[in-house]
């Protein structure tokens, strides 16, 4: 009695072990025949293209907070990012910061006044070599090889927050309740989020790929300059080129693609 | 043998039942975050991990401790912990689910958990984190369970279990490095980023786990007619008095380096545990508890006198538990959020449904471990008959 219980346990065990290494069997299956029967996305014919987006920030343009705000607006604007009351549940893509806040490790105790004062806005760095990328444990934020974006899944994150921690400038947030009822006016064409969920700028990755620039840089009236980093003639190169510009926590070594000139 | 677990006294069924209803509180305050988000935590957009990922890695370490029981047994042939073994693998059974559990109940997204398999990414600590500890948890369950049931039968245990309990040993060492990877790989979070970071997990959890153990053991021999034994509590007490000892000394190598290096961003974090700032310091009080504690563990369990007496020895234990979960449980995981990167400070501070939940994990553990100790008791006293 007792060892034939035991013997249909066991049966049943196998069984279900059975069952579940279909899956597998299904996946090496397809392997064979879908490699030409793949979906492939095509890229608009007006489409921006580049190897590596980056940005350069002419923060010398700015004078006050005041002068942030139509292209934090326009940003938040345009991705849904709700506007929650409760400062811990705060969501910001690109927003204006102190010198000191932006760099905390260039602050020094006697700096230019006029660097003192003004804003810097700050933003995902889109980095090179993205942490948040490598501590992401389902592939939910990803860098795009085509163009360098370290773009997010708001699908497949788990809401885990290793990319928040793992990122050395803060430019990640985490919806900590449903962000639908704070959104003023919902912009049809870009999806809203759930609750759950982290994100972040993406440098317009939606818009590029209507050949439109970032809704920041189109709103900052030449202030910010945004192009291909691995292409000499592109404006940021030609900026790079010709001022002086500093990156926020270089000595990180992620390659953060966005750059200030001071 | 699960059998054994129904069988028990009101005293059991009642302990069982308190540790029930705490569950089932934890529960509903989880199907309240659940609904509204984890917005009904303290945590923020700078301090994005807090009570579940610390209390998380506290466990960890728990679960780790089980192996000073395991390893002097198995690898030195100490025939005395030969009592007690089962205690650490079922102890360290427990711990893991709670593990796992904080894990899940801290996830924005748990039905999605399956993710972490679907798109493995071994680029992921993460993902390490996941495979070491559900490999150690069945590594226990498989050891623990087959060597209860040969010596419940009174046959030696199969013999290929012995691969599995030499593997389980550096799988001991590894949830607990892995768990430490966790953290101090990230750039940009100094108070973290030290390679001593595993090195100091393993202590206080050598420290912890044993101390767990030599408290259950006491109340064991209270409860039941099996006496774990004078000589095991003991021989833990002199592990826990080691661990504690290279615990607090790692600590000061910490302070050593931030403090004498003199670099901000190493020991601004510090000074915000410690002494505050900026005008911050909701964790003085707490931090410098928990030195005090293991401060106090290490003279307890240092001099022969103090460790020999038992009654002492509970107490120190209690005391260490006590000050490795503040250092671990409360500052490790807050304080390196705080400052933030953009050196703004928005301290955390846990919020009730936030403890209530942490609480339910917790007693479920317990009654887990409950459950497995019974067991394993009734079995040894069965035996012992």
């Amino acid at each position: 009695m007792d060892s034939s219980r035991r013997r249909i346990l066991q049966l049943l065990g196998v069984s279900a072990l059975a069952l579940t290494t279909k899956p597998v069997f299904n996946a090496f299956a397809k392997e064979a025949v879908s490699a030409e029967a793949e979906s492939v996305i095509k890229a608009g014919a007006q489409a921006l293209k580049a190897k590596q987006w980056a940005m350069v920030i002419d923060t010398r343009k700015f004078k006050s907070e005041a002068d942030l705000q139509p292209l934090v607006e326009a940003c938040h604007r345009i991705h849904n990012v709700p506007r929650l009351q409760n400062k811990r549940h705060e969501i910001k893509w690109i927003w204006g910061t102190r010198y000191h806040n932006a760099f905390p490790g260039k602050a020094a105790q006697f700096v230019a006044e006029s660097v003192e004062h003004r804003p810097f806005l700050v933003l995902c760095n889109h980095c090179e070599n993205p942490p948040c990328v490598r501590a992401c444990p389902t592939k939910a934020t990803f860098k795009r090889e085509s163009d360098g974006i370290v773009l997010m899944d708001f699908h497949r994150c788990i809401g885990c927050r290793f990319c928040m921690a793992a990122c050395p400038f803060g430019a990640r947030s985490f919806n900590y309740r449903d962000p639908r009822p704070f959104i003023a006016e919902t912009n049809k064409e870009f999806p809203t989020r759930m609750k759950g969920v982290v994100e972040k700028c993406n440098f317009c990755a939606e818009r590029l790929a209507v050949g439109r620039l970032p809704a920041c840089v189109e709103a900052s009236r030449g202030a910010l300059s945004f192009g291909d980093l691995y292409d000499s003639e592109s404006k940021v190169r030609k900026l790079i080129k010709t001022n002086y510009t500093i990156r926020r926590k270089q000595t990180l070594g992620t390659e953060p693609s966005v750059y200030y000139i001071v | 043998m699960l059998e054994l677990a129904i069988k028990g006294g009101k005293k059991y069924y009642g302990w069982m039942t308190f540790l029930a209803v705490i569950v089932g509180i934890g529960f509903l305050i989880y199907l309240k975050q659940l609904d509204f988000g984890l917005g009904i935590t303290g945590l923020s957009r700078d301090t994005s991990w807090g009570f579940y990922i610390a209390n998380f890695t506290f466990l960890v370490g728990v679960a780790a401790g089980g192996v000073m029981v395991v390893l002097p047994y198995y690898l030195h042939d100490y025939k005395a912990f030969g009592k007690v073994t089962i205690l650490g693998e079922f102890l360290a059974i427990a711990s893991v689910i709670m593990c796992v559990t904080f894990i899940l109940v801290d996830l924005g997204q748990p039905m999605r958990v399956l993710n972490v398999f679907l798109y493995p990414t071994p680029n992921s600590v993460l993902f390490w984190d996941t495979v070491v500890l559900n490999g150690y948890l069945f590594l226990n369950i498989i050891i623990g369970w087959n060597v209860l049931e040969a010596e419940r039968n009174g046959v030696h245990y199969q013999k290929w279990l012995k691969p599995l309990i030499y593997l389980s040993i550096p799988w001991a060492i590894s949830i607990h490095t892995v768990t430490a990877y966790l953290y101090c790989g990230l750039p940009g979070r100094g108070f973290w980023m030290t390679a001593i970071l595993a090195p100091r997990f393993l202590s206080s959890a050598f420290a912890a786990g044993p101390a767990l153990l030599i408290l259950c053991c006491l109340i064991i021999r209270r409860v039941s007619s099996f006496d774990p034994g004078r000589e095991q509590i003991q021989s833990l007490a002199k592990i826990v008095a080691y661990a504690i000892c290279v615990n607090v000394f790692f600590f000061l190598c910490e302070v050593f380096v931030a403090f004498y290096s003199n670099i901000p961003e190493h020991m601004d974090h510090l000074k915000y545990l410690f002494v505050g700032l900026h005008g911050h310091g909701a964790y003085v009080p707490w931090m410098w508890a928990s030195f005090i504690l293991m401060i106090i563990g290490i003279i307890l369990t240092v001099v022969p006198h103090t460790r020999k007496n038992e009654g002492v020895l509970a107490a120190a234990c209690v005391v260490i538990f006590l000050g490795t979960w503040i250092d671990k449980g409360l500052g490790m995981i807050a304080g390196g959020f705080t400052p933030s990167p953009l050196h703004e400070i928005n301290e955390y501070i846990p919020s009730l449904p936030e403890i209530g939940i942490a609480l339910g994990v917790w007693a479920m553990g317990f009654l887990i471990l409950t459950v497995l100790f019974k067991i394993a008791v009734s079995v040894k006293e069965e035996v012992r008959g």
